[in-house]
């Protein structure tokens, strides 16, 4: 922990970032083109979904990332109201709104790849609404961080409501699948193995690595213009 | 707990001298709940079909609207303050507000609810169902609410940012509560989703007076 509480200094931060960013960056623009060559066109279509399955190189890393990214809200929330630190509500006030794209492309891609395979854009499965239901409290989590004059409590706020969050979405995830259940269940980490052909399943994490590093890279980035906004903000009232 | 007690009692007696804020929010209810038979149609058995699922809608949007002056009051005449100032816990004194919410709107919602059931053709077995059902759920509403109020106080636009904070955190007690009159009609397991609807209860019980308190002392700063 002693290291992420030296990054908690903005300006250190800024440090930081602006020695790792360039290659982040570059690393991630090599990785997605790989990726895509990977997952469109070297990877073979499936045998009963044909090229659709191509869509979830995209959809399955994007829900992964859509739920870790409620984690790291959490996280950030926690440890802005146990140390105070300052560079966790800026990283919390960009993370939110990326995890909230993530979620969302993780659900368009999914009504897409759902009209060819179940004949219907969305069907009101337990997976898919509990998806929608994490992407509700992102909205949530973005509406109130920006809802006070002073962005200061908004972003106490915002991780008081994180913590609850992550403590409910366990509870609203087994609700919603007592309520309903039509999605396959999980393929890739269970017991036993991988129940994904390798030739599909390379791809696959290769495309879960590049879009991490995508998402870490948009979270970083969007910090550092944070800092800065708030650095002007205080030197307009200031003024 | 003398204090638990003259906290509701105050907040009890300021509701007793204004009826007219607690009646609006039953007056919701019931034109709400009339507006869905208008809006679908007069078949009685789509009406018996959906009733339980709208009962508890209707319930849960009335809960969340009385909800976004439970604090604001204290906020704006400075009792808050006191009450963050008392030598007793913050914790006590947020429960003490969601009870009394519960008292004035869970209450009286799931004495109505019933009523209401009679118009969409509800047997006099989910009639009691309805209303236990809702005894035992609106708990929750109240403690959700009460956090999501506390979360938004001193915000912009509060009122609507109140109920995107809340209505997904609701969603469990929403799908055991009509779960429950479901599984009445068609044979499944009452005790069950009833028992599930308590346990959220407990949990919002144990988790929320912590982080209601926490959002008023922040925005008591």
């Amino acid at each position: 922990m002693a290291d992420l509480h030296f990054l908690a200094n903005p300006a250190r931060y800024r440090r930081f970032s602006q020695r790792v960013l360039p290659g982040l960056s570059i690393a991630t623009v090599l990785m997605l083109a790989v990726g895509l060559y990977l997952a469109l066109i070297q990877s073979p279509p499936d045998y009963q979904q044909g090229d659709t399955v191509r869509i979830m190189f995209v959809h399955v890393p994007s829900a992964w990332l859509g739920m870790a990214g409620y984690a790291l809200l959490a996280g950030l929330g926690a440890s802005l109201l146990v140390w105070r630190h300052p560079l966790a509500a800026l990283m919390a006030r960009a993370a939110a709104p990326v995890g909230a794209s993530f979620t969302a492309i993780c659900l368009l891609t999914g009504a897409l790849w759902g009209r060819p395979m179940w004949g219907a854009y969305w069907v009101w499965d337990a997976r898919l609404t509990s998806m929608l239901l994490l992407f509700f409290l992102y909205l949530g989590h973005i509406a109130l961080s920006r809802a006070y004059d002073e962005p200061e409590r908004g972003d106490r706020a915002a991780a008081i409501l994180a913590l609850i969050g992550v403590i409910n979405l366990p509870i609203i995830k087994f609700s919603v699948d007592w309520w309903n259940t039509l999605h396959q269940p999980a393929s890739v980490a269970r017991l036993g193995g991988p129940s994904i052909h390798p030739s599909i399943l390379l791809p696959l994490l290769w495309m879960a690595v590049t879009m991490f590093l995508l998402f870490v890279l948009l979270v970083m980035l969007r910090t550092d213009t944070e800092i800065d906004r708030r650095r002007l903000d205080n030197a307009e009232a200031q003024a | 707990m003398s204090g638990f007690a003259a906290l509701v009692g105050r907040d009890l007696r300021l509701v007793w001298r204004r009826p007219g804020d607690v009646a609006v929010v039953l007056a919701f209810f019931v034109v709400a709940t009339t507006l869905f038979p208008l809006g679908i149609g007069p078949e009685a058995n789509v009406l018996a079909r959906i009733a339980a699922g709208v009962l508890w809608c209707a319930a849960l949007f009335s809960a969340l609207l009385s909800l976004d002056r439970l604090f604001a009051a204290d906020f704006e005449d400075g009792t808050l303050d006191l009450l963050l100032l008392a030598p007793w816990p913050l914790e006590l004194a947020a429960l003490a507000k969601c009870c009394a919410h519960w008292i004035v709107t869970g209450l009286p919602l799931a004495a109505l609810a019933p009523v209401l059931g009679v118009a969409f053709g509800l047997g006099p077995e989910v009639l009691q169902a309805l209303a236990v059902t809702l005894l035992v759920g609106t708990p929750t509403l109240s403690l959700i609410g009460g956090l999501a109020a506390a979360l938004t106080l001193g915000a912009r636009k509060s009122g609507a940012l109140l109920a995107l904070l809340a209505l997904p955190l609701c969603v469990p007690t929403l799908i055991f509560g009509a779960g429950a009159i479901e599984a009445l009609a068609t044979g499944g397991d009452f005790g069950a989703h009833l028992a599930v609807l308590a346990a959220l209860a407990l949990v919002a019980l144990a988790t929320t007076p912590w982080a209601i308190a926490a959002a008023l002392r922040q925005a008591g700063e």
